[in-house]
């Protein structure tokens, strides 16, 4: 196709729409943490990432920030806009305010800027959860002869988003948190070669599913729809009722 | 196994992306010791954004021979080395027109020339694989395309490197290339966590910063042929496929449906720019994705926006190209103490995604020789660490 750079940028400077961003900062051993102000030009799909990596490129070079996918599929560029957690790259900036304040996911340490480090959310997790499960979608498609059953990457990507949001997190560290649980209940129902007893043992070690106050905000704040509080009561009732919690049922 | 550092020999790697992080696997492998540098997040320029395609080679066949062959020897060897990574579901190639039949016979023949496995289907038998097909479908050939999730591929190369004793340093940007006497032999880095500048010594640099390798090269005093080439895609929300759907016919705008987790992407447009850091996302071309992709699935049409967004592919190729399709996907090393007598510095650049493991043999193959290192590859049977042990196993 043709060269968009030129159609795009021919337009009067002066009626550029623009936002500002206030932008979490911290540099190790710098003097402490602080907000800096960008005033950023905005069109019809601005997101947050775009508005962050403008900023980058136009104004401050030092901003840290994660990102990769650029389509809510990796789950690297997770961050409180306003306060909730949202991935950068689909947030639009069209959905807030003029003004829009950005900082780093909460419950875990922050390496710089809106850098978090990732290493305590991973090792909460589960030893073994295979990423790959069963597609099942569209629901009327026939797999291939050659294919046992169409499987696609799980739906969650590991982004974050829930731990920061989650209010138990925040007062107990230790908590392994909802997406590990989700991911473990996501064991359950496609074992992949796990040890269903293995599963439940870990999920009911002191600090997993039973900490949870059912608060629900990891729930809402999942980009991807891996409903992890619903996947965290789920498996309270597997180790509630167990293997007869379908024989209760028909007593009823 | 060879114990990790075993020569003295240090390589200095610049670029978190596909190509850094195969070539910081092979060299650790053959225990050499290494660190590599990217200026921000790992898999953060065009390695991270790519579609998802995990490429049998099928979309290369006809036109691009080379890079077909690389593409089924690489995919078959990635499936082998990363198990767990992909949603090997298989790709289709549809013609939906009269005009698409013409190319169904040269595309059998180029794909049995190529040694991509195909086979043909009736249009009754794709639909009933693909339900959301277009019901137009005049013919169909699958090939073991796959889906893969580019990030946490590229992770399992930087947790094996990390384990093999690599430096992985994200978030570290190389200012300069310390130069002298006609040899690079360091960077001066900038620390983005902390705002410190420091140098690090290196016996050998790697350019492998993709479309930012120009701008490296620079910082020694030369140039690499490489074309920065943007190109639009379209994540669609609902999946609305499992095998990756393609056009059958020749390369163009928008005819490539990769399904990825509970989304569908459409690819690509393809252009050329000077700097890979201003990229548009032009809605024309948004628009144009939303056309072609409805013409191999329809209900696209109707699929909500989740995310549009722009990739610069490194082309090997002269700058001055058109739109950037004419060039090969295929992948080059330079030495430029040959090209241009700069000693200590070579490039790799070109390629995708799916060949970079075979990028990094040839760039790490080219590194052991000018270091006088003899040892062999062994990517190719090495099963790769988890995507989470690049956090989780932290020596």
């Amino acid at each position: 196709m043709s060269d968009p750079s030129t159609a795009d940028n021919r337009q009067d400077v002066s009626k550029i729409e623009t936002r500002s961003l206030r932008v979490y900062r911290y540099k190790r051993g710098d003097g402490g943490e602080h907000f800096d102000e960008f005033e950023v030009p905005v069109g019809p799909h601005t997101t947050v990432l775009d508005a962050l990596r403008w900023i980058q490129h136009h104004r401050d070079p030092s901003l840290a920030l994660r990102h990769s996918c650029h389509h809510a599929s990796c789950g690297t560029c997770g961050v409180q806009v306003d306060g909730s957690e949202e991935l950068a790259c689909v947030c639009q900036i069209h959905d807030h305010g003029d003004r829009i304040t950005v900082e780093p996911l909460a419950n875990l340490p922050i390496i710089t800027d809106l850098v978090v480090d990732m290493t305590s959310f991973f090792a909460r997790f589960p030893h073994e959860h295979p990423i790959i499960r069963a597609s099942g979608l569209p629901a009327n498609a026939e797999p291939p002869e050659d294919l046992e059953q169409y499987v696609r990457l799980e739906d969650c990507i590991e982004c974050g988003l829930c731990l920061s949001a989650c209010p138990t997190a925040a007062t107990a560290h230790e908590y392994v948190g909802p997406a590990a649980l989700a991911s473990a209940q996501r064991l359950l129902e496609e074992p992949r070669g796990v040890q269903r007893e293995d599963v439940l043992a870990w999920a009911s070690q002191p600090e997993g599913l039973w900490r949870c106050h059912v608060g629900l905000e990891c729930t809402r704040a999942c980009p991807t729809d891996a409903i992890p509080a619903e996947r965290i009561m789920a498996l309270r009732r597997e180790l509630t009722f167990g293997g007869h919690h379908e024989t209760k049922e028909h007593q009823r | 196994m060879i114990e990790p550092g075993r020569y003295d020999a240090h390589v200095l790697i610049v670029g978190g992306g596909a190509t850094g992080g195969g070539v910081a696997h092979d060299l650790a492998l053959r225990g050499v010791r290494v660190t590599l540098v990217e200026r921000g997040e790992l898999t953060s320029g065009t390695s991270g954004r790519h579609h998802g395609l995990l490429h049998s080679g099928g979309r290369y066949a006809v036109g691009d021979r080379e890079s077909a062959v690389e593409c089924i020897r690489e995919s078959t060897i990635l499936k082998r080395i990363a198990p767990g990574s992909f949603e090997e579901n298989g790709g289709l190639f549809v013609a939906v027109c009269d005009e698409d039949m013409e190319y169904l016979e040269p595309f059998l023949d180029a794909c049995a020339d190529a040694g991509i496995p195909a086979q043909r289907l009736t249009p009754e038998h794709a639909l009933r694989e693909e339900p959301n097909l277009n019901p137009e479908v005049k013919a169909a050939v699958r090939v073991p395309d796959a889906t893969v999730d580019p990030m946490r591929l590229i992770l399992r190369f930087f947790a094996t490197a990390q384990r093999n004793g690599a430096q992985i340093r994200p978030f570290m940007e190389v200012k300069d290339l310390c130069v002298h006497d006609g040899r690079v032999c360091g960077a001066l880095l900038h620390d983005h966590a902390t705002g410190q500048e420091g140098e690090i010594s290196a016996d050998l640099v790697v350019n492998a910063a993709g479309p930012w390798s120009d701008k490296i090269a620079a910082m020694a005093g030369v140039s690499v042929p490489m074309t920065p080439s943007p190109g639009v895609l379209l994540a669609l929300r609902g999946r609305l496929c499992n095998m990756v759907i393609n056009r059958m016919h020749k390369s163009g705008d928008g005819d490539i449906v990769v399904p990825q987790r509970g989304l569908s992407v459409v690819g690509t447009t393809s252009w050329v720019v000077d700097d890979p850091d201003e990229l548009t996302v032009p809605e024309d071309h948004v628009e144009r994705m939303y056309a072609e992709g409805s013409k191999l699935i329809p209900a696209a049409r109707s699929a909500p926006r989740r995310a549009a967004w722009s990739a610069a592919r490194p082309l090997v190729g002269a700058k001055g190209s058109g739109s950037g399709r004419e060039l090969s996907r295929t992948f080059q090393t330079f030495d430029h103490q040959q090209t241009d007598g700069v000693e200590g510095f070579v490039t790799i650049t070109g390629g995708k995604s799916t060949t970079l493991r075979g990028m990094a043999e040839l760039c790490a193959d080219l590194a052991c020789r000018k270091l006088g290192i003899d040892e062999p590859c062994r990517t190719r049977d090495t099963v790769l660490l988890p995507h989470t042990a690049y956090y989780t196993a932290v020596a």
